[in-house]
């Protein structure tokens, strides 16, 4: 092909810029999230009291959107009770509510916002629970 | 078929605007949840219309009303801007008379009078300028009870309301606030706000959800226990003719801040 | 037709440049003030609203100006303006676009800036403020290039172009109507409670505005082979003059309003900006700066042998325009919140950090200006030579 030295160089550059944070970040970075659930408060739960709001599988994909609608029904509706699916209710709360179990940010939240570089600004102003450094 | 350039960008941007459009429509009528799944907690303080009154005969020494300053600043995480007096941030302070009533000034008025610490805070006005020019509603006037609220998720940091607010109640976030916040001090059960939001006193509509006083009424009152009296803060529903706030209205003469403005503030005080 | 804007001499590419280094700084700046927050301006809890607002309030003055030479030409037929108006109207786009930048940056969350789209609240003049904007920079572009484009191809513009320039000359008074009923409706501020407010923005936006345009033909003139046309900048210069009486009439009645009645809410924010209040006068200086260059402005403009001289009205437009630069862009923000509701004084003065963000987007509306004046001219010089290369209409 015309110019195939040029072309073969800088397509090598590319795959080389492209993939370099991979390359950087090693297995580490492209290690699969781990969230982990085994904060003392839930530990203290027995399993059937272990539910959080709603199922595992509607909070990994609505719990961003299930965090904005508590935020305008508390804030601007002045509602603070939420009845999940089967009845139970919750004080709609990220700081009271999802942090008193999920006490552990830096091993739940962040290993999945981490992963996919996701800021939520929540932490700005919503106080993070404190953590004992292990 | 060829098209021209012209031709083929009006395609393409025509298509990204009406795609993203539906999508967010689509998105936008997305049902979220039942109105039976929403509830207000069965202990919760309601009211019509809360009111405050200020009883300025029993702030006598500076200790009265720190303590109500610091149960309010403590329990929302209200920085202390030490560095730089322009970004200070306060939701309950104290004015002497000539401040608190401008317009209202007279040189032959009694020294005691002049000297009153007179307790500011947001009025949570009846008609509310502040909420009239917010361009997102962030700021709003709740219809249950009246209170003037503050959405930090909405607030875009215009500084409109500041602008329109005729008792300067309202503080700007000029900086990220959390290093100014007492770490040792700091109430882990309400957040603090970021840098680039308008806050204010929201009359303590998070301890009102739970059946709890406002935290500077409720300090006023362990106050007036300590001292035996009645409390300097007293709050309730202006619209029940049987509240404490109604009844003190009815035997004692008040003022409010700049009435003339019509504004129709909630706070009044007795001198 | 976007290719003229590349097709420049050094002069234009050093003038492109000068512009750019002056954005990039300020754009660092910008970021500064972004991660930092806003406290790295002079703003307080008291002065709000600083150089940032004043500047947007100036500038939407200046966009509105462009119907001075709009509805002459098209709802009177006064053909001297016809060579003016793309000038007008790209003027107004420039000013548009800056007034949405100190919008940007004045704002402590801007990334939220949709929220006002996505929540439209209306009963906030704020809301309107950003509609009026939006559609009037949409107005200017569609016209301005395709009467632009028409000339180009030395056609007459679609028929569908006039509904819409009939339309900008009614839109562009709204914007500033809507801009001065950001002030005129706030309780509390006196200084701005005035039901004059508009009409004193009008005036002086149709002072500040062609005064600038009279000083951009002169340039355009000196700089290019296309000549706007002694008479045309003559009739612009009676348009400043007179706008420029009336403004200073508006300040008197403001002034005898305030004095007269001695009400202390009304005078203070006066005696504050003109001779200091409680050993406070930082602001002194610069407002009677602005005074005095506004009574030699008048001064020059009234009498016709001084105006006619273009050297002399060129002097007396510069007087005109940072006369009410900064009675506008500064001083009308600052007299509203000093003092402030306790009757008690916290002063202003912009930080360099907020100077040079100002002057990035300063910058930025002269590169936008530079660009389309560039592209309008090119245009204008292949139409409005004739074919022996001889400038159709002589210079007077």
């Amino acid at each position: 092909m015309y110019n195939g030295g040029k072309i073969l160089i800088g397509l090598i550059i590319f795959v080389g810029l492209v993939t370099f944070p991979f390359l950087y970040g090693g297995v580490k970075a492209t290690a699969k999230p781990d969230p982990k659930i085994d904060t003392p408060e839930i530990l203290k739960m027995t399993e059937k009291e272990r539910k959080c709001v709603e199922s595992k599988a509607f909070m990994k994909k609505e719990h961003m959107q299930l965090l904005n609608d508590w935020r305008d029904w508390v804030v601007r509706d002045g509602n603070t009770i939420y009845t999940n699916a089967e009845g139970k209710t919750f004080t709609m709360s990220l700081q009271n509510t999802c942090m008193k179990c999920h006490s552990n940010k830096s091993k739940f939240c962040d290993e999945c916002h981490n992963y996919t570089a996701v800021k939520p600004y929540c932490w700005d102003c919503h106080i993070a629970p404190k953590e004992k450094k292990s | 078929m060829s098209v021209n350039r012209r031709d083929f960008l009006k395609i393409v941007s025509m298509s990204t605007i009406l795609s993203i459009g539906g999508v967010a429509t689509v998105s936008s009528l997305k049902n979220h949840a039942e109105a039976s799944q929403l509830s207000k907690s069965p202990t919760a303080l309601t009211a019509k219309r809360w009111a405050m009154v200020v009883d300025m005969s029993k702030f006598t020494s500076e200790e009265d009303y720190r303590k109500c300053i610091d149960a309010c600043h403590l329990t929302h995480n209200v920085p202390n801007i030490t560095d730089n007096p322009k970004h200070e941030i306060k939701w309950l302070w104290t004015e002497t008379y000539e401040h608190a009533f401008p317009g209202n000034e007279d040189v032959y008025r009694a020294e005691k009078f002049q000297h009153m610490p007179f307790l500011m805070l947001c009025n949570h006005c009846e008609n509310p300028p502040c909420v009239r020019v917010c361009p997102t509603q962030a700021t709003f006037k709740r219809k249950s009870d009246g209170i003037v609220m503050m959405d930090m998720h909405r607030c875009i940091g215009c500084r409109f309301c500041m602008a329109g607010c005729p008792y300067g109640a309202r503080s700007f976030n000029f900086k990220n606030p959390r290093p100014f916040v007492d770490q040792a001090k700091e109430n882990p059960e309400f957040p603090t706000r970021m840098k680039g939001v308008v806050e204010k006193c929201t009359l303590c509509y998070e301890r009102l959800a739970k059946g709890l006083l406002p935290a500077c009424v409720e300090a006023a009152k362990e106050i007036a226990a300590k001292k035996g009296t009645t409390p300097g803060l007293i709050f309730g529903d202006l619209e029940d003719p049987n509240s404490e706030v109604r009844k003190i209205l009815s035997e004692r003469f008040t003022i409010r801040r700049k009435p003339e403005l019509g504004t129709g503030p909630s706070v009044y005080y007795i001198i | 037709m976007l290719e003229n804007a590349i097709n420049g001499g050094r002069r234009y590419w050093v003038w492109i440049f000068c512009l750019l280094g002056v954005i990039g700084v300020g754009f660092l700046a910008y970021i500064y003030q972004f991660i930092n927050g806003l406290g790295v301006t002079g703003m307080s809890r008291d002065v709000s609203w600083g150089l940032y607002i004043g500047q947007f309030t100036f500038l939407v003055g200046v966009a509105a100006s462009g119907v001075m030479v709009v509805l002459p030409y098209y709802l009177h037929d006064y053909k001297k303006f016809g060579r003016l108006t793309i000038l007008g109207e790209f003027l107004a786009i420039a000013a548009v676009i800056m007034c949405m930048l100190f919008i940007f940056v004045d704002l402590g969350q801007p990334l939220r800036v949709l929220n006002v789209i996505l929540h439209p609240t209306l009963n906030s003049v704020m809301f309107y403020d950003m509609l009026v904007l939006s559609g009037y920079l949409f107005l200017n572009l569609l016209i301005g290039w395709t009467v632009l484009g028409a000339e180009r191809k030395e056609v007459p513009p679609a028929k569908w172009v006039k509904p819409l320039i009939i339309l900008s000359i009614a839109w562009a008074p709204s914007i500033h109507t809507v801009t001065a009923f950001l002030y005129a409706g706030i309780p509390g501020r006196h200084f701005w409670l005035t039901a004059i407010l508009a009409a004193r923005f009008l005036a002086s936006a149709f002072a500040g505005g062609p005064s600038l345009l009279i000083l951009l033909c002169l340039i355009v003139r000196k700089y290019t082979k296309f000549d706007p046309g002694k008479e045309a900048i003559q009739s612009l210069g009676k348009i400043v003059t007179y706008c420029m009486l009336l403004n200073v009439f508006f300040l008197g009645l403001e002034l005898f309003t305030a004095f007269y009645s001695q009400i202390p809410g009304h005078m203070h924010s006066f005696v504050y900006l003109y001779a200091g209040l409680h050993g406070h006068n930082q602001l002194v200086p610069i407002m009677w700066l602005s005074s005095i260059l506004a009574a030699i402005s008048v001064f020059m403009l009234v009498f016709p042998q001084i105006r006619k001289k273009e050297g002399l009205l060129a002097i007396a437009c510069v007087a005109t325009f940072f006369s009410l630069w900064i009675d506008k862009g500064f001083g009308l923000v600052i007299g509203g919140f000093v003092p402030n509701p306790f009757e008690k004084i916290t002063e202003y003065w912009p930080t360099i950090p907020e100077a040079l963000i100002t002057l990035a987007i300063w910058a930025i509306g002269f590169l936008i200006l530079t660009i389309l004046y560039k592209i309008a001219i090119s245009v204008k010089e292949e139409v409005v030579f004739d074919k022996y290369g001889e400038r159709q209409i002589k210079a007077e």
